[in-house]
Order: C-alpha cells, then structure tokens, then sequence
C-alpha cells in the first residue's frame, strides 16, 4: 500500500514487518523519528517487540548482542557520535556473528557540532566488518531492511548489516513509499534461527578468549562469510524482486554506463541527482553515465573493475574526507581499478548537510567529459563548490 | 588453624548443595576467591542460568577456546556493557516467553563501580529482571593491580604506590547505596567466607522479580600481597571487624544476615595483607575509625527499619 | 579435535570442559589428610576454590584431588582439627 512518509518511517515499518523481537534504542538527530516510530507502534500494539530505552548508543548494541545471543532479531539505529560511541561493539557484533541489522542516519561527527547529513559516520565504520548498504530514497530503505535480515542471518553469513539514508536528506523527507503486506514479508523473510543460541540444555560459553594459534582462523571465518554475502545479496535481490516487484541493481547499479565516456561512482541519494542530469546529458548527445554504489560492504571490486574495463574516465564521489590520498570511495575504486589505465578524479562534496545540486553535478560531468577528451586530470582530488574565492564554482 | 564461628557440623552433612556447576582445571590463582563465588552462585541457582560477563579475572578463569569450565551457558562481552547485554538477554527471554531462567551480570569492581556504572544504572532504572553480582576484589586485579573505584583508601595497588598518600580519592564507592538510591529491588552483601549465608542470600535475590544488586568479597591473594592459605580467614575477619558487613536491603528496610556482637580491632585483617604493610599506626587508626563510622551509620539504618 | 578451518564452530564457542588441564602442576606443596584427626566436618570441600577436595557422599572421608590440586593451603588452614598438614611436593 502507497504511504507518505520519511525513511525513518520507512525504516520502523521494515522492522515492523521484519517482526523483529527486541528493538534498544537511544537518541540522536536525525535518527531518532525511527525509534519514536517504533515506540509508537509497539504502544499501539501493532509491533509485537520488545522496546527498550537505552542509556547510550553503545548500552544499545550492547544489549542488541545479548538479546541475540538468546535467538531474538534485533534492531536499533543511529547515526554520528551514537555510531562512533558504539565502534566497540559494532566489532563484536562482527566477531561474536550476530545478524543486527541497523539503519543509520549518516551525518557529521563534531567537532565543531554539525548535525546534518553527509557519510563521514559511516565511512569511519567501513572497517569494523559489518556490511555496508547505502540508499538512495526511501523506499530502498524499507526495502533493503527486509533484504538485509534475509542476508544477514543466513547461516552461511550471521553478520550484521547497515542500512544507510542521508541524514534529513532522506531521513526526514517525505517521500511515497510502498509499504508491503506482512503475509508477503512473512513469505519473503524466514523466522531467524541461530545455530548456536545460548541454551540452558546445551551450555556453552559464547566469545571467550581465544588464543593466538585459532584466532586467524575465526577472523578467515568473518572473511569468508562477507564473501559468499556477495552472493546472498543478489539472491536476496532477486527474490526480492520476485515477491514484491522492485530491485536495485545488485551492489552496484549501472545507470546509462555501457557506452558512456564517463562514469560518476556515487552512493545514497546524491545518486538519485546525479541520474537526472545523465538523463539530461543524454538528451544533449553528451555520453555520461552514473555507477551508483549501493553496497560498499562487501566491496564491489569485481563490478568496480569490469566498469574500468568499459569506461576510461571514472569520476568517484565522496560526500566525507577520510584525509587519505583522496577520498575513501575514491581509494577503494581506485585500488580495484588498479592495473588498469583509467583516468580518475576524486569530488569531495555535499558535507555537513550541503546539498548537492543539479549545477554541481552538471559541474562535474562536464569535468570529466574533459578528462576523456583531453586524457589529463588537472587535479586528483575537487572539493566540490569549496568556497575558496577563485570563481571555479 | 582458624576460629571460625560456624558450628562444627559433626553429623556428616554437607551443609551447602553438593552437585558442581563447575569443573576443576580452571585459571584462577591459587586462594583466589572468585571461582569460589562463582561456585555457591552456581550451586544456589542451579543449571537455569545464563551468566554474562565483561573483561576481566572472570573472563579469564574459566578456561580459554576451546575449553569452558562451567555447566550454565555464558556470554563474554566488553567491560562496560555487562548490566545493558544483561538486559538484552532478559528482554529476549521475555519474547520467547521464557520465565524461569535467572539472568546473572557478573562483573568486577572495577567493571561495575567505574566503566560500568551508566550501563549498571540504566539497567536497573528500567526494572530489568536480573540479579548483577560485583565480585569485589578491590582492584582492577586482571590488568594487574590498579586502583579502582571500590580501592579502599591506604592499599597500595601499582597505581597509588605510596597507598593513603598519593590517593585523591575520597575511598571506596558505596556502589550499595547508589544502587538503593538508584532503585534496586534487593541488595546484599555476600562473603566467600560464609557459604550458607551466600547461597542463602542469592536465593533469596532469585525469588525477587526486579533488579538485584549482591555485592560479593571476593579475595585476591596476588593483588592484596598475602600468603594464599588465609584467603578464607582474611574474608572471615572482614566481616567480624565489620570492614565488610553481611546486610540485606529490601523494600526500604536493612536487615543484618550475620550479627557480629562486639567487631574485632581492624588491625587484625589488616596485618594479613602486604597491601596495608606500609599503615602506620595513626594510619591504621583513620581506618578503624572510618570502619567505625561507617558500621555505626549500617546499624542506625538497621534500627530505623525496625520490625 | 580442532586441526583446521573447518572444523571450526560458525561461532566462538567453547563446551569442551577443563578437567584434562592438570593445575595439579602448579603447586609446590600439597595438602595431605589425616583420617584419624579429621571429624568429616566438609569445610575443606566447602572452601576449596579448585573444587580438588573430594567427598563422593555423606560420611566418606576427603581426598584430594591431587591432578586440580593448585596447593593454596585454605583447605589445611580452615580445618577445625588441623588435619591437614601441607607438605612440600615431592617433584
């Protein structure tokens, strides 16, 4: 059924429908709408979960993991300084294998206080093991919540998942959204049935010490599961698409790219904008196309590189700065580019909730229909619409 | 040979439950006092316990990968988490509908009264259902001996050397209070030293719904520099000096589990231990008086709940 | 039982109980009960902390379990009737 209503909403109504067990949350703009959604809803009774009010972020994950442990599916989201505070637990979630899935409203992390959208938060978190999904409007987002319960507790995975919207850009949006029943849900996502749940028959101790001679091999474990998640993603996709009709692309989109003399790699709603200027490019015979990056973790390195071998210039959009040589999205494209001859350039824009507009990504096609005509990058990384005086923008 | 003042039980009676949750083989130092307690806590609850725990000698004890010493399943975590993953266990319980498993948070001093404090407070300010125990060694003992928040003032530990001298702080953290104050259900105070009254208290706590607070004395020959045989008399005299005080505390009112009519000098307990070896008379007299002070406050609770 | 990847839980999981790990070789003196002297009290299989004093039921006299055995001595220095003597261990 079509409804009006921010990702956040969006969000709470795929945990509904998920019928998620225990949901521990704590507030943080932009995301804390989803919490109040879901208070809302188990008040009225149409979540059947467990609602706790945390004391912090990382007391949240904290619990999420115990709750877990006992076969519960659980939820929670955050965004910013909630995200950095849990890091520590974001890693054991990852390394005691429980399938948390979690919405995060990407944002700014102060300081200065910034409390608008841009993917710092989440970038920040790329290494810690959980799969990184990013969103480009609302409906993805209900939708991805549903597919990442499916991939996250499979038992050939059980590792958790992020569900990222732009904070306020998504977040607070009011967008159509097709909320689907729950009989399809129900045959769509299976009940979650950990092997080793914590059971009073059959004690075991879950995450004790483990020694230096097993240790790299529990943490191959963790690697070989992100890997067949490759796998688990398309399926749960495809199903998806069979159930209700709608899928995106698997990790990477393809937008118009097959002929294109020039790319833009981009991830979340940024993605959306820059299809409507392709499209517009089009119409104006300029051959651009737009590789929306929709699963950063796992890293798409095989998508990354059949792209590189179709297109020479590849223009890679960061909306954070990892202060590396580039961009982090830049220097994973780049590194699976590696070996071929593209000419690359890094756009660090839209951070602390400035938007990205048509004119600058029109900006950046241009400059990178340049860079193929000419073969020359004048320089590998722009901050997109910087302020500097100079009137390049 | 130690005074003792549990009568002798010559009728061959086992006088706490005799079957083990618990296999021998484990890490604890010799004496140490918290495989002890983890015991009577195992023999009071029995085998419908599931036990989280954060850093620390507990995570260590009970064996590494793939070895586990104990026969209720376990959850290890990070240090500050211990009361909100507790929380979560019983939360998820309570979904699926099962309601007579008792959730433990076992956590140290230093993981209760320092790092996990705001989880500790948040769990218990949302009624959840568990019993947190705090095995109070008086050290954060696994990193090796630093002073925590429950260090009694004048022990040395490697981060106040100088003991009384070099600490600020105003002593140990009265962790019962706060969590009266913050709302607990049932408060005790339990001692390696005297089994029944463990069991008898924990069991107690079981019966309660709400959250439940046991602060247990658990001896650390290692950290407290003496000789490992007088681990148990050393918690003994804690009590009868009254340094450690067996009470409960339920629905407003305080209740002494052990009575101790006339409390031995401090001096006693002090002088097993190397940590207060360098107290100087007027240092081991601030400390009867704060031990003074401190037992005559309990009593005055102790009478106004009358009965 | 554990040799290669494979053979790993999904998990880290331990149930494998610790009794084959010999903490009798950490001590350098062992306790040694005196039958004549002991009244079956139990307060030595009450404090051992090792779970090594062994009283399979009601009435049997202690022994030691001397393959858990750590040596601490709090089963000699509790007992009421000094039946426990600890000695130095013979190597």
């Amino acid at each position: 059924m079509i409804e009006m209503m921010t990702a956040n909403y969006a969000a709470a109504h795929g945990a509904r429908l998920a019928k998620v067990d225990v949901v521990a949350v704590y507030p943080i703009t932009p995301q804390t709408s989803i919490s109040e959604k879901c208070a809302e809803m188990v008040e009225k009774g149409e979540m059947d979960a467990k609602f706790m009010m945390m004391e912090s972020e990382h007391s949240a994950m904290s619990a999420l993991i115990g709750a877990s442990y006992v076969g519960a599916r659980t939820f929670t989201a955050t965004s910013s300084h909630g995200l950095a505070l849990m890091h520590e637990m974001l890693m054991w979630a990852v390394g005691a294998r429980r399938p948390i899935v979690m919405p995060v409203a990407a944002r700014t992390i102060g300081g200065p206080w910034n409390i608008w959208g841009e993917h710092q938060d989440v970038i920040t978190e790329r290494d810690v093991g959980w799969m990184q999904i990013f969103c480009e409007n609302n409906q993805e987002v209900l939708d991805t919540v549903l597919m990442a319960y499916r991939v996250a507790e499979d038992p050939e995975v059980m590792l958790p998942v992020m569900v990222i919207e732009d904070g306020f850009i998504l977040s607070h949006t009011v967008d159509s959204v097709d909320v689907p029943d729950q009989e399809a849900v129900d045959r769509y996502l299976p009940p979650f049935r950990p092997e080793h749940p914590v059971s009073i028959e059959r004690p075991m101790r879950h995450g004790g010490v483990v020694m230096p001679d097993w240790w790299t091999e529990f943490r191959h474990r963790i690697y070989l599961s992100q890997e067949v998640a490759r796998t688990k993603l398309l399926e749960a996709e495809e199903a998806f698409q069979k159930e209700f009709g709608r899928s995106y692309g698997g990790m990477m989109e393809m937008y118009r790219c097959d002929d294109a003399e020039a790319v833009l790699v981009v991830a979340g709603s940024a993605a959306g904008t820059a299809k409507e200027v392709a499209d517009k490019f089009r119409e104006e015979g300029k051959k651009v196309g737009v590789a929306k990056l929709r699963v950063f973790r796992p890293f798409p390195a095989q998508e990354v590189y059949q792209l590189g071998k179709k297109v020479r210039t590849v223009g890679v959009f960061d909306r954070s700065y990892t202060f590396g040589d580039g961009g982090a999205m830049f220097n994973e494209v780049r590194s699976a580019l590696h070996g071929q001859r593209n000419a690359m350039k890094n756009y660090v824009g839209g951070l602390g909730g400035r938007d990205v507009t048509v004119k600058n990504i029109e900006w950046i096609f241009e400059d990178l229909l340049k860079i193929a005509a000419s073969s020359k990058v004048d320089r590998m990384v722009e901050w997109v619409a910087l302020k500097d005086g100079t009137g390049r923008w | 040979m130690t005074m003792i003042d549990d009568p002798v039980n010559k009728h061959y009676k086992f006088t706490i439950p005799q079957e083990e949750l618990m296999t021998p083989g484990h890490s604890a130092c010799p004496g140490c006092g918290e495989p002890l307690a983890l015991r009577y806590l195992l023999k009071a609850l029995g085998p419908r316990t599931i036990i989280n725990l954060p850093a620390g000698c507990a995570a260590i004890i009970p064996g590494v990968w793939p070895r586990y010493s104990l026969k209720v399943p376990l959850v290890d975590h990070a240090f500050e988490c211990t009361a909100a993953v507790s929380s979560g266990i019983r939360a998820a319980l309570d979904k699926k509908g099962v309601e007579d498993v008792t959730v433990v948070g076992w956590a140290g001093d230093g993981g209760t009264v320092d790092i996990g404090l705001q989880a500790l407070s948040g769990a218990v300010d949302r009624n959840t259902d568990f019993l947190y125990v705090m095995y109070d060694n008086e050290a954060y003992m696994n990193t090796g001996i630093q002073c925590s928040g429950a260090t009694p003032c004048g022990a040395w530990t490697t981060t106040t050397p100088g003991g009384k001298h070099i600490q600020q702080r105003k002593g140990k953290k009265p962790i019962m209070e706060m969590m009266i104050a913050n709302g607990i259900v049932y408060g005790g105070t339990v001692s390696v030293a005297y089994p029944e009254d463990f069991i008898r208290t924990i069991r107690r706590a079981k019966s309660i719904p709400g959250p439940k607070f046991i602060h247990a004395y658990s001896p650390c020959p290692s950290g407290w520099r003496m000789d490992p045989r007088k681990a148990i008399e050393v918690s003994r005299l804690a009590v009868r000096t009254g340094v450690f005080p067996l009470y409960e505390f339920q629905e407003g009112r305080y209740r002494f589990t052990k009575e101790i009519k006339k409390r031995k000098p401090v001096e006693e307990y002090l002088r097993l231990q190397g940590r207060f070896k360098h107290l100087t008379p007027a240092g081991v007299a601030e400390v009867q008086a704060l031990v003074d002070r401190e037992y005559e406050e309990l009593e005055a609770k102790v009478e106004a709940g009358g009965r | 039982m554990y040799r290669t990847l494979k053979d790993l839980p999904s998990e880290p999981v331990a149930e494998q109980n610790t009794e084959d790990i010999i903490t009798g070789t950490w001590r350098s003196i062992r306790p040694v009960v005196n039958e004549d002297k002991c009244i079956r009290c139990y307060m030595c299989w009450k404090y051992c902390p090792d779970m090594s004093i062994i009283v399979r039921k009601e009435g049997d006299y202690p022994t030691v379990d001397l393959d858990h055995c750590k040596g601490c001595g709090i089963c000699s220095n509790e007992c009421p009737r000094n039946a426990i003597k600890m000695q130095r261990e013979v190597l």
